[in-house]
């Protein structure tokens, strides 16, 4: 009896820590950034572009960044979200469960999971080669894509996997086909998981550097052609934070936050609009 | 048996791998009366069931030989349509599963996917089948409540509904009352027993006094093998084979 106790008083302080550790690191970054940034946080930083020598210290703002990751992480969401669902459909509606064949699919897309977001970026160069294009929004808009799909694919293969086999029978059963199944039936079913899935990709795309370092290039413009080089948040807060002069780095940082408030915002509106489907989600 | 029958099956063998399920079954199915298919779990029950619309198709590694006629069609020949015969057999599972929305989108799902566009028709229809299976005064006022807000004896109503909105000649169940209370179960046995004016129903259950309330015809099964197959009256009073005694007795289970 006394070993049961204790076995589950281990437990708990295991999960506990673990628990409270997520959150301390949680708060340490925030502070870190809030602490850092504030001082230079101002409402020039959102609504202007950089005048010369914004890099050096100079007048100026980062809307052009804000813009550019925004677009960028929009166009390349939507973009993987076209392709992925197609994709976690034929491999959960189309396809036997214990086929090879998905299997391997499976296996493959884990497996570029954990492949480093600067092989995208080289692998976005390739492909903008290939097309002829210079570092624009559109090769930058290419290899966040890629680097999204994986995990988007995943994500939505494993929402997908967890409906009740009963769901999909009870669909057919009324004589859908598998199309008005997957769209009917299994996307209503899987909306909440679905939409936090985007959520995850969104906010890798809308962070990662190393991606967008040599496929979107820079610009101190405000993006407006899909052709031509374009900011983003993580590169202005790279370039910042690498610069000498301290009131720049403390720019960074302020970068940071606007980065983060974005990715707040994102996160709770997309539980907003999941809350509202998820009463009609079958348990 | 004299009856007309859309429902035969012949020389119907199923495998799940290398496990043969259901061995050389022969059989027909009266029409516009209640046949009870029972024996001892995991005799290949629900599997013949589901053979009967195609549903064993969504299983892993499942094949089949003999024929299934429907109408006199086989449905297991190539390229029929199988939404078609889908359509033509309502399956009402063990455990209810309303589809994920609203009461009303519940019934009007199928009628729907079937092609009906008018907004006022598919409304006739929901309140026609809601009032069939006696919910439509439990509901009436919360049409757009998520179908998961009913209790359970209320959604194998709702998923009763939804199966006859898309207007089948048979309805199949599989334990349909499994997951009920008395009450609830008595109420679906009801509305059983008013809808075989109109309908073909095979029910599976396991509950021999349920077999005895409801139905007409009786199919026992034993392993794999359909061991009896007649009028009720017979099965259960004067059973011809050995085994189905014993399973009336309640000796094998
Ligand atoms: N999806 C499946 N894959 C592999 N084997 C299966 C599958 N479904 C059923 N079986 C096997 O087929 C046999 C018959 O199963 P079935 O579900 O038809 O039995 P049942 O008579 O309905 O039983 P119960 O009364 O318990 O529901 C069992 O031996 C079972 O193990
Ligand atoms: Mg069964």
């Amino acid at each position: 009896m006394i070993k049961r106790k204790i076995e589950e008083i281990v437990f708990k302080i295991l999960m506990y820590s673990a628990f409270i550790t997520v959150l301390i690191s949680f708060f340490i970054i925030l502070f870190t950034i809030l602490i850092k940034g504030i001082p230079s946080l101002n409402l020039k930083m959102i609504t202007q572009t950089p005048k010369g020598g914004y890099y050096l210290g100079k007048e100026g703002g980062i809307l052009n960044a804000i813009t550019g990751s925004l677009i960028l992480a929009c166009s390349s969401t939507f973009l993987s979200m076209m392709i992925s669902f197609p994709i976690a459909v034929f491999l959960n509606v189309y396809n036997k469960k214990k086929s090879r064949y998905v299997q391997v699919i499976r296996f493959s897309f884990d497996v570029l999971t954990g492949v480093p977001s600067i092989v995208y970026g080289a692998l976005g160069l390739i492909v903008m080669y290939f097309f002829n294009l210079r570092a624009s929004l559109l090769g930058g808009t290419i290899a966040v894509t890629l680097l999204i799909l994986p995990l988007m694919c995943r994500g939505i293969d494993e929402v997908l996997q967890m409906t009740p086999k009963s769901l999909l029978e009870s669909s057919y059963a009324l004589g859908s086909t598998s199309l008005e199944t997957s769209f009917k039936i299994l996307l209503r079913q899987c909306y909440p998981g679905i939409i936090t899935t985007i959520l995850i990709s969104f906010g890798r795309g809308i962070g990662d550097a190393a991606s967008v370092l040599f496929t979107a290039g820079f610009s101190d413009n405000m993006p407006g052609n899909f052709l031509r080089p374009a900011a983003t948040l993580p590169l202005a807060i790279f370039f910042q934070l690498t610069s000498p002069i301290k009131e720049v780095q403390s720019r960074a940082y302020a970068a940071a936050i606007i980065l983060t408030m974005i990715i707040l915002f994102i996160s709770i509106m997309s539980r907003v609009i999941s809350l509202r489907f998820e009463k009609y989600k079958i348990k | 048996m004299e009856q007309k029958s859309h429902i035969e099956a012949k020389k119907l063998n199923v495998y799940y791998g290398n496990n043969h399920v259901l061995k050389n079954i022969n059989l027909q199915i009266p029409d516009k009366k209640i046949t009870a298919i029972i024996g001892p779990s995991g005799c290949g029950k629900t599997t013949l069931l589901k053979s009967f619309n195609r549903m064993i198709d969504i299983f892993d590694e499942v094949k089949v030989t003999g024929e299934v006629l429907f109408d006199n069609e086989n449905i297991y020949k190539k390229n029929i349509e199988l939404t078609h015969v889908r359509k033509k057999m309502g399956l009402l599972l063990q455990r209810p599963f309303p589809l994920p929305m609203s009461i009303f989108d519940n019934v009007a799902y199928g009628p729907k996917i079937h092609g009906l566009k008018s907004k006022k028709k598919i409304r006739e229809l929901v309140e026609f089948y809601l009032k069939e299976t006696s919910l439509w005064n439990e509901v009436k006022d919360k049409l757009q409540a998520p179908a998961t807000s009913l209790s359970i004896g209320q959604q194998q109503r709702l998923c009763l509904a939804r199966g006859l909105a898309v207007e089948p000649e048979v309805i199949l169940g599989d334990e349909p009352t499994s997951a009920l209370d008395p009450i609830a179960t008595r109420k679906i046995e009801e509305k059983f027993h008013q809808l075989k004016k109109d309908y073909t129903i095979v029910i599976v259950t396991h509950i021999l006094r349920q077999a005895k309330r409801l139905a007409d015809y009786v199919i026992f099964m034993y392993l794999g093998e359909l061991i009896e197959a007649g009028p009720a009256d017979k099965i259960f009073n004067e059973p011809e084979k050995e085994l189905t005694k014993e399973y009336i007795k309640g000796l094998i289970s």
